[in-house]
């Protein structure tokens, strides 16, 4: 089931005016600042369908961009987010998109710094809540009902294996797992879906495990 | 403990166990995120707070940044107090406390989406006004809450409640429903009643579109929350009398479900049909946006 809590029916608290395109957009970009493990300097946003059409009214933007500083969605500087990302010198850009997406509440983030980029999709399902599609051209299906951990490695034999031993000792339970590559010995991504938090500690075993590129963690 | 996927579930899970749909929702809560019953009452204690909160806000008189809406709240607490509604002190009381909160959220104050933020005063809205008369203890009041949600649960996992997704039957539809089931439970109703009361108010408000002028959350939006509170007051009271649904609550939200699949993109959330594309909508838009459509 998609929703599994009465607090996605009745909730979240929140700086209006529309949970989908504000709460909902927030929590994408604070996603993606999550997945990116820091503040990225620079933003290019594509807007989809309904997003698209309406994001100035909605707040869309400022909520995007107030992910990406970090804020939760009843976090009063959320209207200001635009400006604050401009004082701190993000350059942040919007392009409406005419391409057709599977959901009308689709956004396409490419977010990034001098160094490194990340391009992530999300959809915003109703009522503030989000699923992550796709990232780095890697599709997933993250619910957000979990504590969440996203391996990037390399496609080797005992990569899997390394990061489930680990997981095991901690007695960590795995409630969903999906293994994604783009070839065969290529870059590969693990989504692993768990019952309980994940400490700093574990994901630096995790980072040392063999054929481990980078990781990054989502709180529910 | 299974979760209940539909109403007939839940309204067989109260039943079976002689106990309200509210601590059907709250055991499942307890169960899922596995927290205890005073976690679980806690944190929709803070809900009910910010509930409260921006109706205190709005009865002090708001206005959105673009002047669209705001003050209808208090216009209608005045004419209360001078005269005597036709519809009745409490229905227009909930109105205007839905309509508030709906005030509040257009001027991006902050409220609590249910089930979104566009129908965040349905449930509130009525809470607050049934209150009144029905003087809940602070339990109540929270378990209300519970109720609505365990009804938005199905909607949500069976259908839509977003606008972009299903229009605004989607979302001030559900909104209301819920209220209606929450209010038929706090005036001491049975579980197949509070689903009666549901169906009966969704049954109103199917094929209704989202069409929001310039995209805002403003116009229809705040008026369609008065509509949905008065709805759910009437169907709570229907069901109460007695009145059942001819057609079962889970076949209503099936066709909510089909209906919304069948509206065309420009009457889902994306300003372009409807009500913002009649002559004054676009003017609207222009004006608000220095743009024509």
């Amino acid at each position: 089931m998609k929703y599994n809590s009465v607090f996605d029916i009745i909730g979240p608290v929140m700086i209006g005016p529309s949970s989908s395109h504000t709460a909902g957009a927030a929590r994408i970009g604070k996603a993606a600042r999550n997945l990116f493990g820091k503040e990225p300097t620079w933003a290019r946003i594509h807007l989809y369908e309904s997003f698209a059409k309406t994001y100035k009214g909605h707040g869309t933007d400022f909520a995007l961009v107030g992910g990406l500083l970090g804020f939760e969605t009843d976090d009063p500087r959320m209207s200001k987010a635009l400006d604050i990302a401009k004082e701190k010198g993000m350059e942040v850009e919007f392009i409406e998109d005419n391409s057709a997406a599977n959901h009308p509440n689709t956004v396409r983030m490419l977010i990034g710094n001098e160094k490194e980029q990340q391009e992530l999709v999300g959809i915003s399902i109703g009522g503030g809540k989000v699923e992550i599609t796709e990232l780095n051209g890697f599709e997933l299906r993250l619910s957000g009902n979990h504590p969440a951990i996203l391996i990037m490695h390399n496609d080797r034999f005992g990569a899997i294996a390394s990061v489930t031993k680990i997981l095991a000792k901690h007695e960590i339970n795995i409630g969903h797992m999906e293994v994604n590559r783009k070839d065969v010995g290529k870059e590969a991504l693990m989504v692993i879906e768990v019952d309980q938090n994940v400490d700093d500690a574990i994901l630096k075993e995790l980072q040392s495990a063999d054929h481990i590129i980078q990781i990054a963690k989502i709180v529910s | 403990m299974t979760m209940f996927r539909t109403i007939k579930e839940l309204v067989e899970m109260a039943e079976n166990e002689n106990i309200q749909i509210s601590e059907v929702m709250i055991r499942q809560e307890m169960d899922v995120k596995e927290k205890s019953r005073e976690e679980v009452f806690a944190d929709m204690e803070k809900n009910l707070e910010v509930m409260e909160k921006a109706i205190e806000d709005s009865l002090q008189g708001v206005e959105s940044v673009t002047g669209l809406t705001g003050g209808d709240a208090v216009r209608i607490q005045e004419y209360m107090k001078e005269k005597t509604p036709l519809s009745g002190n409490l229905l227009l009381d909930a109105v205007s406390k839905a309509m508030g909160t709906n005030e509040v959220n257009a001027a991006m104050g902050t409220i609590c989406a249910t089930p979104t933020a566009g129908s965040a005063g349905c449930v509130p809205g009525t809470l607050f006004a049934v209150k009144n008369q029905l003087n809940p203890t602070r339990e109540q009041m929270i378990r209300y809450l519970f109720t609505s949600g365990a009804f938005g649960f199905v909607v949500a996992n069976n259908s839509f409640i977003s606008g972009a997704a299903g229009g605004c039957q989607a979302e001030v539809g559900s909104a209301g429903a819920m209220a209606s089931a929450a209010i038929v439970e706090m005036a001491g109703g049975s579980p197949q009643q509070s689903a009666d009361a549901f169906a009966i108010t969704l049954k109103n408000m199917l094929g209704l579109v989202c069409d929001p002028v310039a995209g805002l959350v403003e116009v229809p939006c705040v008026k369609r929350n008065a509509a949905g509170s008065s709805l759910a007051i009437v169907s709570a009271d229907m069901a109460l009398a007695g009145v059942t649904s001819r057609i079962p609550a889970d076949e209503v939200i099936g066709a909510m479900y089909r209906i919304g699949k069948q509206m065309p993109s420009s009457l889902r959330e994306t300003g372009e049909g409807g009500l913002a594309d009649t002559p004054t909508g676009r003017l609207l838009k222009e004006k608000i946006f220095g743009m024509s459509v």
